[in-house]
């Protein structure tokens, strides 16, 4: 499947919504007036886009109406979906250089899907035919390490591990110097979840990049921050604050098929500077796909739809 | 990060606006609602629910005592987060266990909710506080792993588990899970279930296939605490299709606001039952209103504080570290006694972070190392108990000797008994110490008199 009929599968539900909601708006009056621009607005906050974002959606948008005096459908949706498009900034792919060893840290909170990105991106490298070698440094959660082997069974990528309980920072000692020793072209590191307001927990994290730069310096080292699609205005908060521990490089949207409110990608993508470089658009290992904004906003608002909705007035 | 604001000092800022004024206007509410909704929007309250809140909350601003109080702003929270504490209560948020003698508790949510460690906090919860016999069982057939966390979970808390990771029909593990749990003579099965990316007919059908097998009298969702907009649609489908008995909100040591929990409860008038809030297999909570309303609104969390600090500072070694303050014994000895207290509430930033005022802004900026009190106790220990009880004693060599022993610097022994005789000082100056010092009226102290966190 072409990665733009992904999206527009993945996003299925949330372009439901929002067109469902956009349509109900514009059937109205056939033209934007102050209340069906509220209206929209209430509609952009229900998707999760978040209130500061989308206040500043519609001040944009309010003034481009202003200035060409146009309040016709077709206008106000074509510049907001513009809007969208320029806030979620320019496309940004997760880049491996040849030659080297890439190291990938996965981090992000509890239970957004950490493990299972890791097992995904493991396929893909190895069907990349690169080598891949995982390391498991999440020794904190009960059988954590038995979920990433399973899919290291599947995938067929050797894992390094050790036991539950161990310090994070040894195993990933461990797996630098077997993937230097291996000549690895990827080492993807699963650590621990953690909730980004716990220092001590968020410190853990500096001391294994420590590590990685002082066995590995040169190795290029990314840090991919797994973001819940499902999540609400929290997802910016942890953005904001694992970047900062953490020298995040890159955001992984998971989920972004389970939830009608995809509009999380929208207020991430505004409150920081980080690219959002691969989404989770269903549960094979296929689906987690290189993000692409312009096909994350065509499957949102379609523009054949937005074509149909302005006839229609 | 201006968007995080809390509410109080917004409008907190609108009543400031107002001052000369003699009373506030229509349009001051107005301005204040809208901030209100802001607040309630950012903290993930579904939309709707937002509207019809703020709109309540407007007709109860518009009487008398609001209109002519000296300060509107703070009035116009209290409602509010009254408003809140009204909804968020409502409800039954007891379990009900069967006089069969049998109870089966049944736990959904979506992948990563947390569904897994809820479950086996839940069975030491019930054991330790209800005295039940619990027993768990996984029939989550889905996610890799997920039966053996499960296992060692409950091994952990000594707590009998069946899993058979090797069966695929999750309607079978349930009926083999509760041949065992009778067998053994449990009286509280909580059965795990497998979480979905999003509620699918599949899960459903799987879902009320295994309830058909074990019947459960408590079917609780598990509710990630930092959940968006979505939170409704997920409630409740689940409300709809298996019929809840309440929610467990989870992941609430977070930092999100959980405007989730006023959501699901509006819209399904089930009761939430539980708070997780940590990741150890003890943090799980009875759930409090008045603490949600106060954390959707960002004031603080001070009751929480005032429990946790009763729950672990053990009150006799405070007592008698008071005792002997007033009889001028306080020793370094006591003052280890009183590190090791409070390092048990938790991090200093966790302790801080419960009060109200202290926003995530102000405590970034805190260089607050836990690391410091675990220096001072090393220090503490390399001390003699002679030592300990009298620092007189502690003359160059001496400290020298110590900060060897415990690996910092002679300046940090310095630092730390100076510390200590500032705390003597302090205390007594408070009337604490001396022969006559418990004369008059009982001052409480809460156990921390002349507490200095060491900088």
């Amino acid at each position: 499947m072409a990665l733009f009929d992904k999206f527009k599968q993945g996003l299925t539900k949330t372009r439901d919504f929002l067109m469902g909601q956009v349509s109900n708006i514009a059937a109205a009056l056939g033209f934007f007036d102050e209340e069906e621009l509220e209206e929209l607005e209430i509609a952009l906050i229900q998707a999760d886009v978040g209130a500061a974002c989308t206040d500043e959606l519609m001040t944009a948008l309010r003034e481009k109406m202003r200035i060409s005096k146009n309040r016709s459908t077709e206008f106000v949706l074509g510049t907001l979906k513009k809007e969208i498009r320029g806030i979620l900034g320019e496309k940004e792919q997760l880049y491996l250089e040849p030659g080297k060893l890439n190291i990938l840290m996965m981090v992000g909170v509890n239970g957004t899907g950490k493990t299972t990105t890791a097992g995904k991106m493991a396929l893909r490298f190895s069907r990349e035919g690169k080598k891949v070698l995982m390391c498991a440094a999440d020794t904190f959660r009960a059988a954590a390490i038995q979920q990433l082997e399973a899919w290291c069974e599947r995938t067929n990528t050797p894992l390094i591990s050790q036991k539950d309980g161990k310090d994070p920072a040894a195993v990933v000692y461990d797996s630098i110097k077997a993937a230097q020793a291996r000549g690895s072209d990827v080492l993807i590191i699963d650590t621990a979840g953690r909730l980004h307001n716990k220092k001590n927990l968020m410190d853990e994290l500096g001391k294994i990049r420590r590590i990685i730069e002082r066995e590995a310096p040169d190795a290029v080292v990314q840090t991919l921050l797994v973001i819940d699609a499902t999540s609400g205005q929290n997802a910016v908060i942890q953005t904001a604050t694992f970047t900062e521990v953490s020298d995040v490089t890159g955001l992984v949207l998971t989920k972004l098929d389970g939830s009608a409110k995809g509009g999380v990608a929208v207020a991430v993508a505004y409150q920081s500077n980080v690219p959002i470089l691969l989404a989770g658009l269903g549960e094979t290992a296929e689906d987690l796909v290189d993000f692409d904004p312009d096909a994350f906003v065509d499957s949102l608002l379609p523009e054949e739809e937005l074509q149909k909705i302005a006839k229609t007035d | 990060m201006a968007l995080f604001e809390s509410l109080s000092t917004k409008l907190q800022d609108i009543t400031a606006k107002m001052r000369g004024k003699s009373r506030v206007t229509e349009q001051d509410i107005k301005d204040m609602m809208k901030e209100i909704r802001i607040a309630l929007l950012e903290a993930d309250v579904n939309y709707q629910v937002v509207k019809e809140l703020t709109q309540e909350i407007g007709e109860k601003c518009k009487n008398q005592e609001v209109m002519e109080s000296l300060t509107p702003g703070q009035q116009v929270v209290k409602i509010v987060h009254d408003s809140l504490v009204d909804i968020l209560g409502g409800g039954d948020n007891s379990l009900h266990f069967q006089s069969s003698g049998f109870t089966v508790i049944m736990l959904y949510g979506l992948q990563g909710s947390g569904k897994t460690t809820t479950a086996a906090k839940l069975a030491l919860h019930l054991r330790k506080q209800a005295g039940k016999k619990p027993f768990l069982v996984s029939v989550d057939t889905h996610r890799p792993a997920a039966q053996e966390q499960l296992a060692i979970l409950a091994k952990s808390i000594d707590v009998p588990c069946y899993i058979n990771p090797q069966e695929k029909d999750a309607v079978v593990i349930a009926r083999e899970g509760l041949v065992k749990a009778r067998y053994l003579m449990r009286d509280v099965m909580i059965v795990d279930t497998a979480g979905r990316m999003t509620v699918d007919d599949t899960l459903m059908r799987e879902l009320k296939e295994i309830a058909e097998v074990v019947r459960p009298n408590e079917k609780l969702l598990i509710v990630d605490a930092m959940i968006g907009q979505e939170a409704v649609n997920v409630a409740r489908t689940f409300d709809e299709e298996i019929g809840l008995d309440g929610f467990i909100m989870t992941k609430l040591d977070g930092d999100a606001r959980g405007g989730a929990a006023l959501s699901i409860y509006r819209m399904t008038q089930k009761p939430i039952k539980f708070a997780a809030t940590g990741e150890k297999v003890d943090a799980l909570e009875a759930f409090h209103p008045d603490r949600m309303a106060s954390r959707i609104l960002g004031m603080g969390d001070v009751l929480s504080l005032i429990e946790k600090a009763g729950r672990e500072i053990d009150e006799k070694k405070a007592m008698q570290s008071i005792n002997r303050l007033q009889n001028n014994q306080f020793t370094l000895d006591d003052m280890l006694e009183q590190f090791e207290q409070v390092q048990k509430m938790g991090s200093l930033k966790d302790i801080l972070g419960m009060i109200p005022g202290m926003n995530n802004k102000q405590l970034a900026n805190v260089n607050l190392d836990d690391r410091k009190l675990d220096y001072t106790k090393a220090i503490i220990r390399s001390m003699t108990a002679a030592e300990r009880s009298n620092v007189k004693l502690l003359n160059a060599s001496r400290r020298q000797r110590i900060a060897k022993g415990s690996g910092r610097t002679v300046q940090e022994v310095n630092q730390l008994v100076k510390q200590y005789e500032e705390s003597l000082k302090m205390m007594k100056s408070m009337g604490l110490t001396g022969k006559k010092g418990a004369k008059g009226k009982k001052r409480r102290t809460g156990g921390f008199p002349g507490f200095n966190f060491p900088s």
